[in-house]
Order: structure tokens, then C-alpha cells, then sequence
């Protein structure tokens, strides 16, 4: 008891990173630029059509980017729960060390390889088919966050596939499950929490991304994140980009809301 | 014979890497039968279970299930089921969940296995609990709830692998009354893992008892007490008094520097043997009217006796067991009936393992 002081500086640190920042947000999302006026325009022009389809667009691609780590990344959390331990080690930091090298310069490497003139159409071009535009399309950005993000969606699965009890697996094989019924009725619902919070991972970077966007969609490529970029950078309008985040931010939360619903053992929300 | 065994173990041997786990393992199960798998651990117990299980592969031999070689077959077509040590539950699923999900996958009808699963609860005297999560139960109860996840597929063998270690000693006792109770009731085979001598002396039909890969007994509980073959079986199956010994002839035999009439006939003559006396089989005299005499030099109280160590001239500790104390420092006789004396002929092999 003697000891709260120890928890201090957590506290200051939440208030200064996360409870200041985010009422800063929320001041400059209600107020009129340049003034202390209380307004609802920023958030009524946030929710205009124009933005709304930016924001459906963006959701959509981290949804279908998250799917996509989903059906790639379960697979190999698999691999790296079931594997023998010698090389397991060996497959986990092949997984991880992507992430220890510079996120833009990732990025930047799939630019090169998916030029007009990059890697992949040079390769092509032997076989006398003609360069296809891959850079700056809707597939190209799918392609940078599901190849950034996927090892947030692994290791979550990975670390719960790890800590579950291999009884249960012969329990269920010697009840007379097969392999699929096994996993169908044992490993996978007992994946679940690792498999919301691999979603949650995945999701959140991805919808607000505006790096991937900008190298890989193109100039004129817009996410909300990009929109929210150009608000506080290239326009200087803080108000509208801070009524956009408010914006996005409740849609965010509304939406793992949803999800974690669905987790009945309530370990999907440990995120929120 | 062969008709009456459900399972027949042939020269079943397994090896992880160059350590032999087992080694050529024959056994014979009858049906109907409570038999225990007793050993210390890393005998193969639990080894010989997994790969009645299907869990494990033998490296050489076979498993015969009425006859027929199941060693190839997937865990999930073998006709047993099996309660783990650690339990093993869903914990995904309810208790209600649990039971019935070995009938869930063989698409039992809704109502059949409702009638089933609520028979099984009545069984383990856990009526009612069918909605409970199985992590809001004691562990006695988990253990039960495994127990009738497993019965109500009526295998017909039923693979218990220690599943009371995890209970403290009261519950313990209860379970083993139990579980005995509920084989009589549903009359399939029970093939038991435990390394507990007590636990496999109650409930035990037949008694397996196992070291270093090998069997090295089989009977039942009262003839692997009373008739160990040799100082492991002795000396693991309740507390004993193991020495070196020489046959003179039939019904004679030396140890601890003198000759002692025994029942033992047609072991030979003059020949190394070992001696087995049990410590309650002890009788302490005066030194006077004793065969041997000695100095007690531990008295422990162990509730319905007490437990003395006595040593003798030949240097010898006899553990022995009175309900009368005999305080320490005071020299007592030592009286061993005929009865009493278990010969066995020394092997080097036995000796080794042990």
C-alpha cells in the first residue's frame, strides 16, 4: 500500500501522452479555427458524402487487408505452434525480422519491385507479356499492409496456439475427432482471443495508415488517413483534420465494439 | 485364453532417440478386467498407456485389440478412450459440452445423448451440473467430469493415466472406491497408470508391476505383496527389509549371520539369494528370546504403529513395525516365522534395474 507512488509515473505518462493529446483532439474538433467558439460544422463537414466514401474505402481495404493476414497468418502461426523446436526458433525470427528493418524502406522496396520498369515487369517482359501496372493501384496498397502488418496478426495467434494445452488435441482425437474436427470444435475456438487481437492489430494500423497509401496508391490516392495528413500538414486546417480523427476514431471503437461481441470469453476486447 | 483378452501387448518395445522407454513388453488384458500399471516414473507406465492410446507409435511390436493389430491406427478409430492426468477438459465448453462431445462427433440423435450424458452425471454423482463452466468446478469434480467424458462413449477399455494425482489424500481415497465402484457398475476394462502402490493394491484386479522398460510382475494385489519375485517388487511394493542371503538347502536358509527355517523349496543348494522380510512381520522379543538381536536406534510414531530401526552386529537396519513402542537405545530380539522369510534367487539383471 506504502508503495502507490510507484505507479506515478504510469499515471503522469498516460496524462501527458494519451488524456492531453486526445482532449486536444477534441478541442480543436468543436472549436472554430483561430477561436474558443464551440462548433458541430467540423464534424458535420467530416461526415459530408465526399469523406464518408474515403472512410468506407479505407475500412473496406483494412478489412479485406486483415482477412487477407487472417487466412495467410493463421496458417503459419500454425506451422510455428506445431513445428519441432528446433526450428521453431529459427521460423519465429524469419517471421519477426522483417519488422527490425525500416518500415519505408519496406515500403520503398515493393515501389521497386512493382514499377512500371521494377523486378516484377522486367521478369514478365522475357515471357513477351506486356508490363502491367501494378504500382498505384488498389491492389498495391492491399499488397504493403498486408506485408507490414501480417506478423501482428501471427504472433498473437501464435502465442495462444503455444499456450494451449496439447491434451485438449488428443483429448478431442481420443473422443473420436479426426484432424479437421479437432481443430473445428478444439484448437480454433480456442484460438479465438488470439485471433481478435491479431484483428485489432492488424485493423487499427491499417485503417489509418497514410504511408503505405501515399508511396504505393500515388500521389492522388486517398485514405483517411491521407486526408487527415493533408488537413494538418499541406492545408493547416487542425480543426477539420481533429474532427476527421474524432470522426474515424468513434467508428473505430463502435466497430471493435462489434468484434469483441462476438469473443463470448471476453478476451478479444484485452486491446480496448 | 487368447478369446478371453481384449488386448494383448506383443514384444512391444519404444525408443526416443537411444533411450529404450520400453523393452519387449508382453501383456495380456482379460476383458472386464481393473488392471494397474504400477511404477515408479519413467518405468514406460505411462508409455505403454499412450500407445495403447494410439498417442504414441511403438518402435517394434504389436497391439492387438480382439485380435485384430491396431499399432497403425489413428487414436480417434480406436475403440478405447482414455482420462488424462491433467484432466484435459474443454475449456471452451460447459460440463454438459465436455461429457458429450465424444457423442456430438458421432452425430448421436439430440435426445439419446441428452439421456446419456445426464445418465453419465447420475454415475460420477454429478446431477445437475451439466450447465456449469468446468473451470468453476473443484478438481474431484473435473476428474469426474473426465471420468464420464470418457465412459459415455462405452469404450471398451477405459485408459486411466494417474488421474488422482492432482487430488489431495482424502479425495483421493473417495475417488478410488469410486472408480472401482463404477467399473463394477459398467463393467468394461480399466486399465489404470499410477505410481502409488496403495491406490493400485485397492482397486486393482491385476497388478502390472513395471521397471526400467521391463514387467516384473504380474498377479493379483495380494500375491505381488505377500510373493514379490524380486527386491524392486518387494521393495516398491510397500516398505521392506531387503537382504543378501545364501540357500543352504530346501527349507534352510542364511542371512544376517545365521540359519533360518523357511517354506522355500526347490530354489537349489547353496546358492545366492536375496531376502525379503516385511517390517509388520517382524516380531520384536526380549533379546534373551530373540534370533537375532539388535540396538533400536529410530523410534517414529506413525499413527496405528510405530516404526523402529533396529541395527544389528552384522551391520545390518532392520525396519520394523509394533504398536508397541520400544524407546530408543535399548537392545531387542528379533523374531522372523518361517512365513515370513520371501527368498528370492538373485539375478544381477533385477538388481541392476533396481
Amino acid at each position: 500500500m506504502e508503495r502507490r507512488w510507484l505507479v506515478y509515473p504510469y499515471h503522469i505518462w498516460m496524462l501527458l501522452f494519451t488524456v492531453v493529446p486526445l482532449a486536444l483532439i477534441f478541442y480543436f474538433a468543436f472549436t472554430v479555427k483561430g477561436t474558443y467558439a464551440f462548433t458541430l460544422e467540423n464534424i458535420q463537414q467530416a461526415a459530408s458524402p465526399v469523406y464518408l466514401k474515403v472512410l468506407w474505402h479505407s475500412v473496406w481495404l483494412a478489412a479485406v487487408s486483415t482477412f487477407a493476414c487472417f487466412i495467410i497468418g493463421y496458417p503459419m502461426a500454425m506451422i510455428l505452434a506445431t513445428c519441432r523446436v528446433k526450428y521453431r526458433n529459427m521460423l519465429v525470427v524469419i517471421t519477426i525480422i522483417p519488422m527490425w528493418m525500416n518500415f519505408l524502406l519496406r515500403t520503398y522496396a515493393w515501389m521497386t519491385l512493382l514499377e512500371k520498369k521494377g523486378l516484377i515487369n522486367t521478369v514478365l517482359s522475357f515471357f513477351n507479356i506486356a508490363p502491367l501496372q501494378l504500382l498505384y493501384t488498389d491492389g498495391a496498397v492491399l499488397l504493403g499492409m498486408v506485408y507490414n502488418f501480417l506478423p501482428f496478426m501471427i504472433l498473437p495467434i501464435y502465442s495462444v496456439l503455444m499456450k494451449m494445452d496439447r491434451s485438449l488435441l488428443e483429448a478431442a482425437g481420443d473422443l473420436g475427432a479426426d484432424a479437421w474436427t479437432s481443430f473445428r470444435r478444439v484448437t480454433f475456438p480456442l484460438s479465438l482471443p488470439g485471433v481478435y487481437a491479431g484483428m485489432l492489430m492488424v485493423f487499427m494500423p491499417a485503417v489509418t495508415t497514410f504511408v503505405i497509401s501515399r508511396l504505393l496508391g500515388g500521389g492522388q490516392y486517398m485514405l483517411i488517413g491521407n486526408v487527415i495528413e493533408q488537413q494538418f500538414l499541406a492545408i493547416g486546417d487542425w480543426n477539420f483534420g481533429s474532427a476527421l480523427s474524432v470522426f474515424m476514431m468513434i467508428l473505430i471503437i463502435i466497430s471493435m465494439a462489434l468484434l469483441s461481441r462476438y469473443n463470448k470469453n471476453g478476451n478479444g476486447g484485452m486491446l480496448l | 485364453m487368447q478369446d478371453q483378452c481384449i488386448i494383448n501387448l506383443v514384444n512391444l518395445t519404444k525408443q526416443f532417440e537411444d533411450h529404450t522407454v520400453l523393452d519387449k513388453i508382453n501383456l495380456s488384458i482379460r476383458r472386464n478386467e481393473f488392471l494397474t500399471l504400477l511404477g515408479p516414473s519413467g518405468c514406460g507406465k505411462t508409455t505403454t498407456l499412450r500407445i495403447i492410446a494410439g498417442f504414441e507409435q511403438a518402435t517394434s511390436g504389436q497391439v492387438l485389440f480382439d485380435g485384430e493389430d491396431i499399432s497403425k491406427m489413428p487414436p480417434y478409430k480406436r475403440r478405447v478412450n482414455t482420462v488424462f492426468q491433467k484432466h484435459a477438459l474443454f475449456p471452451h465448453m460447459n460440463v454438459f459440452e465436455n461429457i458429450a462431445f465424444g457423442l456430438t462427433i458421432k452425430k448421436t440423435p439430440k435426445d439419446e445423448m441428452r439421456r446419456r450424458v445426464e445418465e453419465m452425471l447420475k454415475l460420477v454423482n454429478l446431477e445437475g451440473f451439466g450447465e456449469r463452466a468446468v473451470e468453476s468446478l473443484s478438481g474431484g469434480q473435473q476428474q469426474r467430469v473426465a471420468i464420464a467424458r470418457a465412459l459415455v462413449n462405452e469404450p471398451e477399455v477405459l485408459l486411466l493415466d494417474e488421474p488422482l494425482s492432482a487430488l489431495d489424500l482424502k479425495l483421493r481415497k473417495g475417488m478410488q472406491v469410486e472408480l472401482k465402484r463404477i467399473q463394477q457398475r459398467v463393467g468394461s476394462t480399466f486399465i489404470y497408470v499410477t505410481h502409488d502402490q496403495e491406490e493400485a493394491l485397492t482397486m486393482s484386479d491385476t497388478i502390472v508391476v513395471m521397471n526400467g522398460g521391463r514387467i516384473q510382475q504380474i498377479g493379483r494385489p495380494e500375491d505381488i505383496y505377500n510373493e514379490p519375485k524380486n527386491p524392486f517388487v518387494a521393495d516398491f511394493i510397500g516398505e521392506s527389509n531387503i537382504l543378501p542371503g545364501r540357500m543352504v538347502r530346501d527349507e534352510l536358509v542364511e542371512f544376517a549371520g545365521r540359519e533360518f527355517v523357511c517354506v522355500d523349496r526347490g530354489i537349489g543348494e547353496d546358492l545366492p539369494v536375496d531376502i525379503v522380510v516385511r517390517p509388520e512381520d517382524i516380531v520384536l522379543v526380549s533379546p534373551e528370546q530373540g534370533m537375532l538381536t539388535g540396538v533400536v536406534r529410530e523410534v517414529t510414531f506413525k499413527g496405528v504403529h510405530y516404526e523402529m530401526v533396529i541395527d544389528t552386529a552384522d551391520g545390518f537396519s532392520w525396519l520394523a513395525q509394533s504398536t508397541a513402542m520400544t524407546p530408543a537405545g535399548q537392545e531387542v530380539g528379533i523374531n522372523i516365522g518361517p512365513n515370513e522369510i520371501h527368498v528370492m534367487l538373485r539375478s544381477d539383471d533385477v538388481r541392476g534395474a533396481v
